[in-house]
């Protein structure tokens, strides 16, 4: 057994190194596989990023009366955040909402020093993790034993704005998930076709071996080897390109996504990136194999 | 030890390679198939090697019906029959010395053995020299004596060979056919199929003659007669 198995690893290397430019093609088609898988995995970040950022602008908030203290509003920001549905809640002080205002519209200056404090601004602005989501907290609210403090809720104002957003951050995240389940389907079609290809090459070479009195797994195996050792290296020399890529590429792409560090996150999830990239590799490399043997030890 | 019994094989409705044909073969028996081109000889070594199906009738190897064995099975079958080929059927992304090594590492032989046995089997066919060749380094007539060293390295029960001499100059010929008989006295069954006339009047063996895929003489010291 072991015998045969170190037979077969033996085999398999050799072939690898003898087969030359059809090793180069496979090694090449699975780069591209495998590095289309990579941009899918970087992509996602930048997807989940965008999606994020663009929620992130999405908030409901509550103005309190003029009357309502500033305890009373602290006291309700903590029952709020006791909402499941609430991902955050922030308190927007009194002073901290009129010097916003006055930032935004310099010209009010005059207006608000006639109220001479007698206006409360302060709100609270929550946020909530899905659109569907708000309307549960609006209707909290609504029933809530403090509701007697609030002035208003922007939600219903803000309703269509806000299920827009989400509608489109949704359609984002499907389309996404949509096209990259074609594009992993097409890369893995690709690099089958290859290794199809390599293998329907050998297919004398595999007749010969059966007449010869080599067992299903003797000719299958030195094939299941220089899969793994294609995907193998296939991955190494992905990773190899992406790191200078992600590299050079990061700053570029914070222009476009302020606050995306592209690097950063490609060396954070180093690790499990190339193992990725070597599980695709490799993966591709054996299922394939077994697929496209198959047929030839049916002979 | 090889039983053929009412073997037809009819590839379409017009190719009959073989017409109700029984023969047995005896342990350690050689047996020399003579026929002109198209009389059947390929395709009964196809038949007893399991490569192709019969039409009709039944094949036993050691009292075992050939075409009953599950697929998984027939490559032990396959180990105990060495097969010298008319087109050689060499593994063209092995050298000369891995091609006779396969026959070895498929029976699971120790790596020792293959290492004493192949440079030995190679020096029997006279090509040491060549055993770092790829196929398509060597001529016709190498290549044959490489799938002869392939075919009787692992000490199989029989020998099927194929116009084995179909490419050789007569000085190589010569010494196949005694390293066949050699084998055969050493206890190896052999079949022969070949045309050459001179080759089997010397060896004053079995003789079974096919024509049109029928057997039309079966005699025990035979002579090449068509």
């Amino acid at each position: 057994m072991l015998t045969s198995l170190k037979r077969i690893i033996r085999s398999g290397w050799i072939t690898f190194k003898r087969q030359g430019g059809f090793t180069v093609a496979t090694i090449f088609i699975m780069v591209i596989t495998i590095s289309l898988m990579t941009c899918l995995f970087l992509f996602q970040r930048i997807t989940k990023f965008s999606i994020s950022l663009l929620q992130d602008k999405v908030d409901v908030s509550i103005y309190f009366k003029d009357t309502s203290l500033e305890q009373d509003i602290l006291g309700i920001k903590e029952q709020i955040a006791k909402i499941p549905e609430v991902k955050s809640v922030e308190y927007v002080s009194n002073e901290e909402a009129k010097k916003r205002l006055l930032e935004k519209y310099p010209e009010l200056t005059e207006s608000l020093r006639e109220t001479q404090g007698m206006l409360n601004l302060a709100s609270l602005n929550i946020k909530a993790g899905q659109a569907d989501q708000y309307a549960a907290i609006a209707n909290f609210l609504e029933k809530a034993p403090f509701k007697n403090l609030i002035q208003k809720t922007d939600y219903y104002q803000r309703k269509l704005v806000i299920e827009k957003i989400f509608s489109v951050t949704s359609a984002i995240n499907h389309t996404g998930v949509v096209l990259s389940l074609i594009l992993v389907i097409i890369a893995f079609l690709v690099a089958f076709n290859q290794i199809r290809l390599a293998i329907s090459n050998s297919k004398e070479e595999i007749f010969i071996q059966r007449l010869v009195g080599a067992s299903n797994w003797f000719i299958r195996g030195p094939f299941l080897i220089q899969g793994v050792i294609s995907g193998f290296f296939a991955a190494l020399i992905t990773l190899l390109i992406f790191i200078p890529l992600v590299y050079f590429l990061s700053p570029k792409m914070e222009v476009f996504f302020p606050g995306l560090n592209l690097f950063s996150y490609f060396a954070g999830n180093f690790f499990l990136i190339f193992l990725i990239q070597i599980l695709i590799g490799i993966g591709v490399g054996v299922i394939s194999s077994i697929i496209a043997i198959r047929k030839y030890l049916e002979l | 030890m090889i039983k053929f019994q009412k073997i037809s094989k009819i590839y379409s409705p017009n190719i009959v390679a073989l017409d109700d044909v029984s023969f047995e073969i005896q342990p350690k028996e050689f047996v020399s198939l003579v026929g002109k081109s198209g009389a059947g000889k390929t395709t009964l070594l196809e038949l007893l090697l399991a490569e192709e199906e019969p039409t009709q009738g039944r094949i036993f190897f050691d009292n075992q019906d050939i075409h009953k064995i599950k697929k998984s099975k027939l490559p032990f079958l396959r180990r105990k029959i060495g097969a010298v080929f008319q087109d050689y059927k060499l593994l063209p992304s092995k050298t000369a010395y891995e091609n006779i090594a396969y026959a070895l590492e498929v029976i699971c032989a120790a790596d020792e053995e293959i290492r004493r046995d192949v440079p030995e089997v190679l020096e029997i066919v006279g090509l040491s020299e060549r055993f770092r060749n790829f196929p398509v380094e060597l001529s016709g007539g190498e290549k044959q004596r490489i799938a002869i060293a392939r075919a009787l390295v692992h000490r199989p029960e029989v020998i099927l060979a194929d116009e084995p001499t179909g490419n050789l100059d007569p000085y190589h010929a010569a010494g196949i056919i005694r390293l066949l008989l050699s084998i055969n006295e050493l206890g190896t069954t052999i079949i022969l199929a070949t045309h050459n006339k001179e080759v089997i009047n010397k060896l004053g063996k079995r003789v079974i003659t096919l024509e049109d895929g029928k057997i039309i003489r079966d005699e025990e010291k035979g002579r090449f007669i068509l």
